[in-house]
């Protein structure tokens, strides 16, 4: 009866969906509800470790100015001391989502919860919640160059020669697309591997690498906002 | 699914993640060498260097996983499973 249910842990449904259909679109339920969950979790902790501020932080609220700063930080190195203020948010927001979604799915039994049809687990690996926020990045590297330089943002693409316009146009189809796969890929594999090691030795033997999914989920949210700084950096500097 | 299709389907996901493995194992060895010997020379700059190289070996992975996102798409997604 354990084996039966330690074996429902490792059930595998890759492409197999939840499917919600509102005003006439169809939404993968599944991923929604762990988005919820996500969100739910970073807006818990967040409220109640600065509800009440002290002058030397303690527990929670150590925590979250830790990240905080860590967030500033990554911001700082990527787009240069002068410009990096506002967009903390923007990428603190990401790091946190993905890092939460990315550790919620590789700490949670989600599986053990049945819905009608496909599994839950973390948002990020169904490849529509990683283009999103690729496009995002997109947007906001445009917004940024554009706000910041105006029309004079264009003469970037043909930089430093005119020939090479079609390879700068090119990246700004490529960056989205490897920052989407790169994120998707990795999760998906981390739970791939972790699924078919526990259909194979349900116990102890899984958990190491469960450890190496941890540790890559968390790089993979820390290089997500990485390059999304590096992103709105390149756009946003000026070239003398 | 058509057999042929699903026998073909499955060795090209063998070697998506196969061939996509090469190149990226090369280069971590090579990243990891020099990070040691990095390390070696100036003890006391472990802590970038490691930085440095867990970042590089992020990227350099995300090669190995387009593959395998490949090699899902062809197992899992396969646009020719109707033919």
């Amino acid at each position: 009866m354990i084996e039966l249910s330690l074996l429902d842990l490792a059930e595998l449904s890759v492409g197999q969906h939840w499917y919600w259909t509102i005003a006439g679109y169809q939404f993968h339920g599944e991923v929604l509800v762990t988005t919820w969950f996500v969100l739910s979790v970073i807006r818990f902790i967040s409220f109640t470790a600065n509800r009440d501020l002290k002058e030397t932080p303690d527990g929670l609220q150590n925590l979250t100015e830790y990240i905080t700063e860590f967030v500033r930080d990554i911001a700082k190195t990527q787009i240069g001391e002068q410009e990096y203020l506002p967009w903390v948010p923007f990428l603190g927001t990401f790091f946190l989502f993905i890092f939460v979604s990315n550790w919620s799915g590789a700490l949670l039994p989600w599986h053990v919860l049945k819905i009608p049809n496909g599994e839950l687990a973390a948002p990020t690996n169904n490849i529509n919640t990683t283009v999103a926020l690729a496009l995002l990045t997109s947007t906001a590297y445009f917004y940024g160059g554009l706000s910041k330089k105006g029309l004079g943002y264009f003469k970037r693409y043909v930089s430093p020669a005119a020939f090479l316009l079609p390879i700068n146009v090119l990246e700004d189809f490529t960056k989205p697309l490897s920052l989407s796969f790169r994120l998707f890929g990795n999760i998906l594999a981390d739970e791939l591997v972790v699924a078919v090691l526990v259909s194979l030795v349900p116990l102890v033997v899984p958990i190491p690498l469960i450890l190496l999914g941890l540790f890559t989920s968390a790089i993979q949210a820390l290089v997500f906002s990485t390059l999304a700084g590096a992103y709105i950096g390149e756009s946003i500097e000026e070239h003398h | 699914m058509n057999p042929l299709i699903a026998a073909a389907s499955v060795v090209a996901a063998g070697f998506a993640v196969g061939l996509a493995a090469i190149g990226p194992g090369v280069g971590q060895g090579t990243a990891a060498g020099y990070a040691v010997e990095g390390i070696a020379r100036q003890p006391e700059a472990e802590g970038k260097i490691r930085g440095a190289l867990l970042l590089s070996f992020a990227f350099i992975e995300s090669l190995t996983i387009y593959g395998l996102v490949v090699a899902l798409v062809v197992l899992f997604a396969n646009p020719f499973a109707g033919l």
